[in-house]
Parts: C-alpha cells; sequence; structure tokens
C-alpha cells in the first residue's frame, strides 16, 4: 500500500495523501506514509505505573510494541473496548507504536491550497502538534505531526522524553 | 568482485592472521620453541606481506618483510629467541595492526612508529650473528633473475581489467615467462623458485582457491604450449611431485573455509525474531490440537510434537549464532598482563575461568573497554611488587583471576586479585576531600562503593597505567548502560574482587510464570530461591510500614508484586497466596504473587526497541497464545517497593540511600 502511495506522491509531489480518523465529532488526518497498519484492539499488556493513554503492549508479529489511546490522551470520545475499536500502526521512524481511535474514515489527497495554518486551540491537542487544519468541501481535518507527538514529552513513549 | 570488497577481504584476513601471530607469539616456548607454530607466525607475516603487496601498501609491506626475515631465520633455527626478542615481535605485531586499521580508514600510518619498529629489526638481525640467508622464499619483493622452474598459473574467472594487476603482482615472484589473457581467464608462465603454496597464499587474498591452479611445466618452450583447461589446485600441487606444499594448500583451504562466515547482525537478528514467530505460531497450533479428540487426531499430534521439537532446536541453534565464548574477551589479557607487569616490575600469573561461556555478542563487543580498565588496576594497584609481597608472607607471583559463569538469566564476570585490597582510611580521607557524606560507622562494604563515585582516585601515585579509581564510575556507568551492575568486595591484605553482572539481553530465558489478578508476570527462574506457603504468624510488621517474613530464623523483606505494579482484584492475604523468596543480587527478600503457573524457556525482547525502559521489567516475552507478558526485575523490584514505602511512610535511612546509589 505504502508503496501506491509513495508512486502516487511522486507523481503529483505537491499533494499530501493522508489517513483521516475521528475522535468524538472531530476529523483528524496524519500523513499516510506514517501509517504501517490498521488493526483491531486486542491482546494488550497492561504497563503499571504510566499515565492512563498508555494502555500497555501488543505482540504485532514478533514487535513488542506500545499502544496509545488518543481518546483518553485528549479526553474526547467513548474510550470503550470491542471488536470494533481500531487501532492506527505508526511507523515513527525506527519505532512503531499504536494509537487507539474512534474510527478509520478516509484516505484523502490534499493539494497545498487545501492546508490552512492552524489557529490557536483553547485545549486538547497542542498547537505545537499541528501541521495545520485541511479543508475539502465542507468538511475540517485537522492535520497533526504524529511524529512530533507520538515522541515528545508529554507522550512518555520514548526514553529522552522521560529524563 | 568490487575493488573495495577485496579489500575488506584483506583487511579481514590480516587482523586474524595478526591475531593468531599474537596468541602463538605469547604461547611460545622460548627455551624450545615448537617448529610447528615457528612456521605458523612466520605464514602468517608471510601471507600479510603478500597482500600488502599487493595492494602497495608500502610501510605494511616493509614492516613485514623485515619482520617475516627474521621470522624465517628462526624457523630454520638460525637465530635463538629470547624473551626481548619476542617482546620486539610483540611489538612489530602490534605496529602492523596499527598499520591495517590506518590503512583501513584510509589514513597514512605513523611514520615515526614504523621507522623506530624497522631500526629495532634491522638491529635484531644485524646483532645475531649466524649467517644470513637472503634472496629465500621471503624475498619475493626482489624479483628473481635466475628461476629453475617454469610454473604454469591459471586463473580463472577474473575480470580482463584486473589481469594486469595479477601480472603485475605475478611478476614479484619471478620472470614472467608467457601470458595469455581471454575474457575471464589468465595464463601466466612464471620462472620462479617460489613454492606454490606461497604463491597462492598470497593470490589467495584476491582470488578464490577454486579459481586458481599452479602447475609446474618443463622449463622451455613454456611460451607456446599454454593449456587452456584450468587443473584443480590440489590436484596440480601433486601434479608437480610437491607433496608437503599440497597437504599444507589443502589444509589452508580447509582452515578458510571453515573460520568464518561475515554475516551482520541485523539479518541474524531477523533470523531470531522468525524463528521466534514460529515457535510462537507452533504452540498456538498446539493449544489448539491439544482439544481435539486423540484418536482422532493420532497423526496429526504426532505431527505436532515433532514439528515441536524441530522449531525448538531451530530456535536454539539460531540462538547460538549470537553467542560468543567469554574466550574472545579473555584471550586478550595474556598480552595485556605480560606487558604491564613486566612495565610494573611486578610478577603476575593470568588465571582465566569459564572462558566458554557464552555471552550475546553485542555484550561481548561492549564489556571490553570495562574490562580493560578493571585488569589495569588490579595489576597496577591490587597486585604488589614482589618485594612487598615477600614481606607480607605472600608468594613473589600475584594471581588474577578471570572468571565468567552463568548466573539464572545473567552472566557473572570476576575480575579477582590477590593483592594489598583497597584502604579504607584513605578512601574516608579521600571521599571527605571530595565532598561525599561519609562516617567513620560506615561498614568496610559501604566504604568500598565509594570507589565507584565520579572522580575518585586513591592511588598514592598516579601512574601512567591507570590511577585507582579514576574512571571507576565510567566503568559503572557503561556496564548500567548494558543492563548490569557492577560491585566490588575487599579483603584488606588479601586481595579485591571486582563482580560485574550482566543480563543476557538476546537469550532463551528459563522462567517461571506466575500469576497475579489476571495478569502473568514472568521471573527468571535463576532468582527464584524457593517458593511457599506462610502462616500469617511468620508475618511481622516494622517501623516504616514495611513487613517482613520470617523463614527458617532469617527475616526477608516482603514485596507485593500487586502493590508495586498495582495490579486490580488480587489476592492480599498472604496466607492465600505464594511467597516466592528471591535473590539477583544482594540480600534475598520474599515476593508475594497469587499463584505459580509453570515453568518455561521464554524469548527475551526488549522493551526499549518501540517503547521505553519500564520499571520493575527487565523485558517482556510473547507467551504461548501471542500475548505480551513483563519480566520482572528482580533488583529493581525491591527498590522499587522500597521507594513505595518511603513515599508512603516518609522513613528514610541512611543505608538504604547509599545501596540505591550503588545498584542505580
Amino acid at each position: 500500500m505504502s508503496q501506491a502511495v509513495a508512486y502516487k506522491t511522486e507523481d503529483d509531489s505537491t499533494n499530501m495523501e493522508v489517513l483521516v480518523f475521528t475522535l468524538a465529532t472531530e476529523e483528524y488526518a496524519v500523513d499516510i506514509l506514517k501509517v504501517q497498519e490498521i488493526r483491531g484492539y486486542s491482546g494488550v499488556t497492561r504497563i503499571a505505573n504510566v499515565p492512563d493513554f498508555v494502555k500497555g503492549v501488543t505482540n504485532l508479529r514478533g514487535e513488542i510494541v506500545p499502544i496509545v489511546d488518543l481518546r483518553l490522551k485528549f479526553d474526547l470520545g467513548n474510550a470503550t473496548y470491542d471488536e470494533h475499536t481500531v487501532v492506527i500502526v505508526l511507523n515513527i521512524g525506527e519505532r512503531i507504536m499504536g494509537v487507539v481511535v474512534d474510527g478509520v474514515s478516509d484516505v484523502l489527497s490534499l493539494t497545498p491550497d487545501q492546508i490552512k495554518a492552524a489557529p490557536d486551540f483553547g485545549s486538547g491537542l497542542s498547537t505545537e502538534y499541528l501541521q495545520g487544519l485541511g479543508s475539502i468541501d465542507e468538511r475540517m481535518l485537522i492535520l497533526v505531526d504524529i511524529e512530533k507527538m507520538m515522541t515528545s514529552r508529554e507522550m512518555a513513549l520514548v526514553e529522552q522524553a522521560t529524563a | 568482485m568490487d575493488i573495495s570488497d577485496l579489500y575488506q577481504t584483506f583487511f579481514d584476513e590480516a587482523d586474524e592472521l595478526l591475531d593468531d601471530m599474537e596468541r602463538l607469539l605469547i604461547n611460545l616456548d622460548i627455551a624450545a620453541p615448537d617448529d610447528e607454530d615457528l612456521n605458523a607466525i612466520f605464514r602468517a607475516a608471510h601471507s600479510i606481506k603478500g597482500g600488502a603487496g599487493t595492494f602497495g601498501f608500502a610501510y605494511l609491506q616493509d614492516t613485514t618483510h623485515l619482520l617475516e626475515n627474521l621470522l624465517d631465520r628462526a624457523r630454520h633455527h638460525e637465530l635463538t629467541l629470547d624473551r626481548d626478542m619476542v617482546d620486539v615481535f610483540l611489538q612489530t605485531r602490534d605496529l602492523l595492526k596499527a598499520q591495517v586499521a590506518c590503512h583501513r580508514e584510509q589514513d597514512t600510518p605513523d611514520e615515526a612508529a614504523y621507522e623506530r619498529i624497522c631500526a629495532t629489526l634491522r638491529q635484531l638481525a644485524a646483532q645475531d650473528a649466524a649467517p644470513q640467508v637472503q634472496g629465500s622464499a621471503a624475498e619475493p619483493a626482489q624479483p628473481l633473475a635466475e628461476g629453475t622452474r617454469v610454473l604454469e598459473i591459471t586463473i580463472c574467472s577474473v575480470a580482463a581489467g584486473e589481469h594486469d594487476v595479477l601480472v603485475e603482482e605475478l611478476g614479484l615472484f619471478g620472470d614472467i615467462v608467457a601470458r595469455e589473457s581471454s575474457a575471464d581467464r589468465l595464463t601466466v608462465h612464471l620462472r620462479s623458485d617460489e613454492s606454490e603454496a606461497n604463491i597462492e597464499s598470497v593470490l589467495c587474498f584476491v582470488v578464490d582457491a577454486d579459481q586458481l591452479s599452479i602447475v609446474a611445466v618443463t622449463d622451455q618452450g613454456a611460451g607456446t604450449a599454454l593449456e587452456p583447461t584450468p587443473v584443480p589446485a590440489g590436484e596440480a600441487a601433486s601434479a608437480s611431485g610437491n607433496e608437503p606444499a599440497a597437504a599444507r594448500s589443502d589444509k589452508r583451504t580447509a582452515a578458510t573455509e571453515t573460520s568464518s562466515l561475515r554475516v551482520s547482525t541485523e539479518k541474524v537478528d531477523r533470523i531470531i525474531n522468525l524463528v521466534g514467530e514460529l515457535v510462537i505460531t507452533q504452540s498456538m497450533l498446539e493449544q489448539t490440537t491439544a482439544g481435539l479428540d486423540p484418536e482422532l487426531a493420532a497423526r496429526l499430534a504426532e505431527g505436532m510434537s515433532q514439528l515441536q521439537r524441530n522449531a525448538r532446536d531451530l530456535q536454539e541453534a539460531v540462538m547460538s549464532v549470537r553467542m560468543t565464548p567469554m574466550d574472545y574477551v579473555f584471550s586478550r589479557f595474556p598480552r595485556l598482563v605480560r606487558d604491564l607487569s613486566s612495565k610494573l616490575g611486578k610478577q603476575v600469573e593470568l588465571e582465566t575461568l569459564g572462558a566458554s561461556t557464552e555471552l550475546d555478542k553485542g555484550l561481548i563487543e561492549r564489556i571490553m573497554d570495562p574490562l580493560t580498565h578493571l585488569v589495569r588496576n588490579s595489576l597496577d594497584h591490587g597486585i604488589e611488587t614482589p618485594e612487598a609481597r615477600e614481606a607480607a608472607g605472600k608468594p613473589r607471583t600475584g594471581t588474577l583471576t578471570l572468571a565468567a559463569r552463568h548466573q539464572g538469566g545473567n552472566i557473572l564476570i570476576e575480575i579477582r586479585d590477590d593483592g594489598a585490597g583497597l584502604n579504607r582510611e584513605r578512601l574516608l580521607a579521600k571521599a571527605r576531600q571530595n565532598g561525599l557524606p561519609v562516617s567513620d560507622a560506615m561498614s568496610d562494604d559501604e566504604v568500598w562503593q565509594l570507589i565507584f563515585a565520579p572522580g575518585f582516585s586513591t592511588a598514592a601515585a598516579v601512574t601512567d597505567v591507570s590511577g585507582r579509581g579514576v574512571g571507576m564510575d565510567v566503568v559503572k556507568r557503561n556496564i548500567q548502560q548494558l543492563g548490569g551492575h557492577v560491585d566490588l568486595a575487599c579483603e584488606p591484605g588479601a586481595g579485591t574482587t571486582v563482580r560485574i553482572v550482566l543480563p543476557l539481553t538476546l537469550a532463551i530465558m528459563d522462567s517461571m510464570s506466575v500469576r497475579v489478578g489476571a495478569e502473568v508476570f514472568i521471573m527468571p527462574l535463576g532468582a527464584i530461591m524457593e517458593s511457599m506457603q506462610v502462616k500469617s504468624e511468620q508475618v511481622k510488621p516494622v517501623a516504616g510500614g514495611g513487613r517482613v517474613i520470617h523463614v527458617r530464623g532469617e527475616y526477608l523483606a516482603l514485596v507485593e508484586l500487586h502493590r508495586v505494579f498495582d495490579v486490580p482484584n488480587a489476592e492480599t492475604d498472604l496466607a492465600r497466596g505464594i511467597v516466592m523468596v528471591v535473590q539477583s543480587e544482594g540480600r534475598p527478600f520474599a515476593l508475594f504473587v497469587d499463584e505459580l503457573i509453570g515453568q518455561h524457556q521464554v524469548v527475551v525482547k526488549n522493551l526499549e526497541t518501540h517503547y521505553r525502559k519500564v520499571p520493575g521489567v527487565s523485558a517482556a516475552t510473547i507467551l504461548g497464545d501471542g500475548s505480551v507478558a513483563l519480566i520482572l526485575d528482580v533488583l529493581a523490584l525491591s527498590r522499587l517497593s522500597r521507594q513505595r514505602q518511603k513515599t508512603e511512610t516518609r522513613v528514610d535511612t541512611p543505608s538504604v540511600n547509599l545501596e540505591q546509589e550503588i545498584v542505580s
């Protein structure tokens, strides 16, 4: 999949391919090149003494991968876990990590003029982690710099962030 | 073949040869040297010289040339070896090693060192009055004008572009009589006294043995009758009637074939990972088939058990690829001890134990420096001079022991000397000077650990070898980075022991799985001394909110796993769960869990690859059902538990503080 996408973006390098997911009523988008796969939520082993949004670690084909619930992190949506719960598996640098979201809806291509600078939000997601706002027709997508966010100190997923 | 590959092969082989040379030189019985050893040392120097010539490394070639001349005379008993001479040989070997390293980095080797060694070697050669036979096998750098026979050398599967280089190289051995090139084959007639084996060993840096054939042909008319059919090297040599050479070249080929296969560690790790997956899939299948009717599924069950055996064997075999014996590290020390002890005027005997203990390759490489540092320290400050030892009623020769052994999921490395030990008063004085919080009431053991504090040196005289304590903090930090820890035990007047405990990060670990609430944890089996059910009268409260358990006259601190990890719905009644007596380093303690599930081998997986270090957990593993279980870090558990108690009750004792300082 990622290869096909890479091919497409090469074809039209100014466009940005994004994966759209929902948290509560809001639509978010991440660079699709950072997405490895989408899977269900199962077999997560709890880790003690960590923030509640870190759900634990799971076995992804032999790799021990942390799972973070963005719904808990941003206090959005309904943090229940069933067969419909979706985990987006991300490739951040050399690392693999999973994020739990309410749902995954689309893969979209955004042209540069569809991406606007993000205003300062009052709560939830810090502007620091935003790449901008995407608008397609009447929809507004919140573009997240997922790499910056996942490796940030407040997520406490990476060693140096906790030092 | 890419030219850079050729260079690489030469460097790798040269390194191996130099290491062999060092080992042989150190083990050489100077009074009655073994001919076979002398020959082997000579051959190593000779092969390196040949390769160096091929690639145009002049320094390397000249140095080996001088060394080789001396060695050649030594092996022909024209030169009497003594200890000083062997020392010079060893220094030369070090210089060669440095030169190879320089060339590898595409640097120019140190000219001053080169001049010095060459001068020493020339002096040695001149000193000895023995008749010097020039122009023997040791002299291919000077072309021989008069050969007695003609060799037909055929090299196949080489690109036409390399032919000129090869011919030029062969020209160093003698006169090129004739030459014929085709697309992928080069045939050269060479008039030379050089033995086939020598030519072959030089060419082996460039081509594989099976690409090469060397045949002696009749003296005249060689230029016309070129035989295009390649003859296998072994056959060719025996055809020439030179049996010993044939035997030698065969041996050489066999040795290079079996010695090594260079594979990147990533490739190995990937295989290890995949095999781990296979084992997990296999146990998942096993669980599924276990529920079937045994009569109907008899053949399936048979197949399953076979699969299990094969998968386990495969896993073990793959794991062993990454494991390297400690010998790889220990073999460096005879030289170091030899050099240092003579420099310091001390007599030291080195003893190594458990050299076959295997450790992960990655760890082996990184343990080298800390160990070297510790050995230097022991030699410089631990072991006394022969006079001082005699005065203290000890044998003149001190003993330094390096020992390695497995201990549970860890490897334990000890550096032991029977020297003077540490000086309590001096350590305390130094600590005060450095502004460390110390008191005269501290136990000896606590005082010894001060040596690991940064910038701590108690050496009365700072030598160029080491200052005891300088860098001990670095040693400690390095070992901690590997996930291990280090401590020091000492008996004044009788010696010092430094103990390094390292985890086997990439290993299959024998373990016990335990249940707490609904969660499963993995306990290293080696850390469990016993498991028992306790009666409530065995449990006693102590000041500070903790509890101890009275087991056979000993009081053990109690650590409740469900408290440390906040596990919901866990058993809290001590009488209804299981208490394990565990110990990794330091004092044993009691660990309370709900129940023991069973004993098995687990594949240790690093948590930090995609996540980070978790307090109280050393790694993770994947269970038979595909879920992840955390492997407990026994040492950290007792610490965590103490910290919790401390934050809960604000009781702070200095001894706990210090111990944390040491282990954390």
